[in-house]
């Protein structure tokens, strides 16, 4: 147990710098989120509804948490394919989903530098104001959203193991997730039929819990619904991850996906 | 006509080869599906947000997404060919440049344009947007001229691969900043001055003007100088591209970069 959690601890912290070192995934990560943030804005300033501006900008923020990691874990293994390093990570003898767990909430923590830069880019250039009602909740519900996003992550990431072009399929994820989870629009504007998936959905709860815990509600249920759709999906990816494994060893097709 | 082959055939082949998107395990999810759902996102926003119709948000994102086959493929096209090892070779030959480069540039203008028009009509189709039958084919040419200030703005980006090792950063951020600056989802006069001062001089500003228009009603001889303006500033960035290409190849050859970016 102790061995499992520094093997989670220092795999995050060491992804987490190498993240941060990257163009792609540091630099952009951080500015593409603020692109969105920056017309939804303009759009939400110059229109009518009744949305306001502090509404889309907690929503814009956890735009990038969710976009740090679909596009990144969908190419996970695939990185570890082309450094050469999958065969070695595979046959280690701890588990391989404690391996592979750390670097996708390391994808979604970088999410954090988003948060934090969406909410200044909305204050500085907008002159969104954000008084916390409560801020302790909010401390919160944003690891909670970070850590279920990081979870959801990880399943894509194992999911997407026999895909070549992983990356293509956690990029498609990237705005049907913004858009279903209520990040800048209500869920009640979207088709009953889709709301139904965005409960099964973790950001959606971790928007929402953000959203209550700064705008004042009752977010204590939305992050452990959010908490507890993380939880299953590391146990649902750790099933997949198994049976992906095994087929791999059998058929010697770890390496030729 | 040895200028004339590297045109058409070097081209294509070079597009084809350096173009990975192609296989339809990358084309569908990335220019098929991804431009559906990116205008269902922003036509959503407008609703939430009260601002405009669904046919703002389909038109102006359809023609917007024309800049991502536009400006990666461009950068695939040309600073692909170090990641091949091929750009020595290609650059040390005697082929003219000019068919060189451009070359590879029509087969990306003919999929962006198919690229946006796949999104315009899809997408239309899931709002539930009519556009007049009599508009079809000025729309068309809207497209095409569209495609056609994309890649040039996609031909500094490949200009800068001889450069720049990032050039799928450079290209994302050159998609983000067309989002901001065209009026794809924000009407040009809900932005600050400085700002529609920028949006008159990137492409697609105009073209979404005409396209919009056209789609009300207008005829495609009132929104000709809308279209001419935007051909112009396609032929400025793809000229500034091309400048950039013969500048930075030279200064490969001075400092001898080629290889370092």
């Amino acid at each position: 147990m102790k061995a499992a959690a520094r093997l989670l601890a220092l795999g995050w912290v060491f992804h987490l710098k190498m993240l941060s070192r990257s163009a792609f995934d540091g630099l952009l990560g951080v500015m593409w989120p603020l692109f969105f943030a920056t017309v939804a804005f303009f759009m939400f300033r110059a229109g009518g509804g009744q949305q306001t501006l502090l509404y889309a900008s907690l929503g814009a923020a956890v735009m990038g948490i969710w976009s740090m990691t679909s596009t990144s874990a969908g190419s996970a293994l695939q990185r570890e394919r082309w450094h050469g390093t999958l065969e070695v990570l595979v046959a280690a003898p701890a588990n391989f989903a404690l391996v592979l767990l750390p670097l996708t909430i390391a994808m979604s923590t970088i999410g954090i530098y988003c948060l934090v830069a969406t909410l200044l880019w909305g204050r500085l250039v907008f002159g969104i104001e954000l008084e916390l009602v409560h801020p302790l909740l909010f401390a919160i519900s944003v690891p909670a959203a970070v850590l279920s996003i990081g979870a959801f992550g990880f399943l894509l990431a194992v999911s997407f193991v026999r895909y070549r072009f992983a990356w293509a399929l956690g990029n498609l994820f990237e705005y049907p997730v913004w858009l279903i989870c209520g990040f800048l629009v209500p869920l009640s504007l979207l088709p009953s039929w889709v709301q139904p998936i965005s409960w099964l959905l973790a950001p959606t709860w971790g928007v929402r819990a953000i959203r209550e815990s700064a705008l004042g509600g009752s977010p204590l249920p939305d992050v452990l619904i959010c908490l507890a759709l993380g939880v299953s999906y590391v146990l649902a990816g750790v099933l997949v991850l198994d049976t992906v494994l095994r087929a791999a060893r059998a058929k010697a097709s770890l390496s030729l996906t | 006509m040895t200028s004339l082959r590297v045109f058409f055939i070097g081209g294509l082949t070079s597009y084809r080869a350096l173009f990975y998107w192609l296989t339809p395990w990358v084309y569908v999810p990335s220019l098929l599906v991804a431009p559906i759902f990116q205008i269902l996102l922003f036509a959503y926003i407008g609703r939430s947000a009260g601002l405009e119709s669904d046919e703002f948000y389909v038109i102006g994102n359809a023609l917007q997404y024309a800049a991502i086959p536009c400006v990666f493929a461009m950068g695939f096209a040309i600073g692909g060919e170090r990641y091949q090892k091929t750009l020595g070779s290609i650059l040390v030959s005697p082929a003219r440049r000019l068919p060189l480069f451009l070359g590879r540039a029509v087969p990306v203008m003919l999929n962006g344009a198919f690229v946006a028009a796949f999104s315009l009509a899809v997408g239309g189709f899931l709002l539930g947007v009519d556009l007049p039958a009599s508009a079809l084919a000025p729309l068309a040419l809207v497209v095409l001229v569209c495609a056609i200030s994309c890649t040039g703005l996609g031909l500094i980006n490949g200009a800068l691969g001889l450069r720049v090792r990032e050039n799928a950063v450079l290209a994302n951020i050159m998609f983000g900043l067309l989002l901001i600056f065209t009026g794809a989802n924000v009407p040009l006069d809900q932005l600050p001055g400085w700002m529609r001062a920028i949006s008159e001089v990137v492409p697609l500003t105009h073209g979404i003007e005409a396209a919009r228009l056209l789609a009300d009603g207008a005829s495609l001889g009132s929104v000709d100088h809308l279209i001419g303006q935007e051909l112009l500033v396609g032929f400025a960035y793809g000229l500034v591209g091309y400048g950039l290409l013969r500048f930075l190849e030279w200064q490969s050859r001075v400092h001898a970069t080629l290889e370092t970016a």
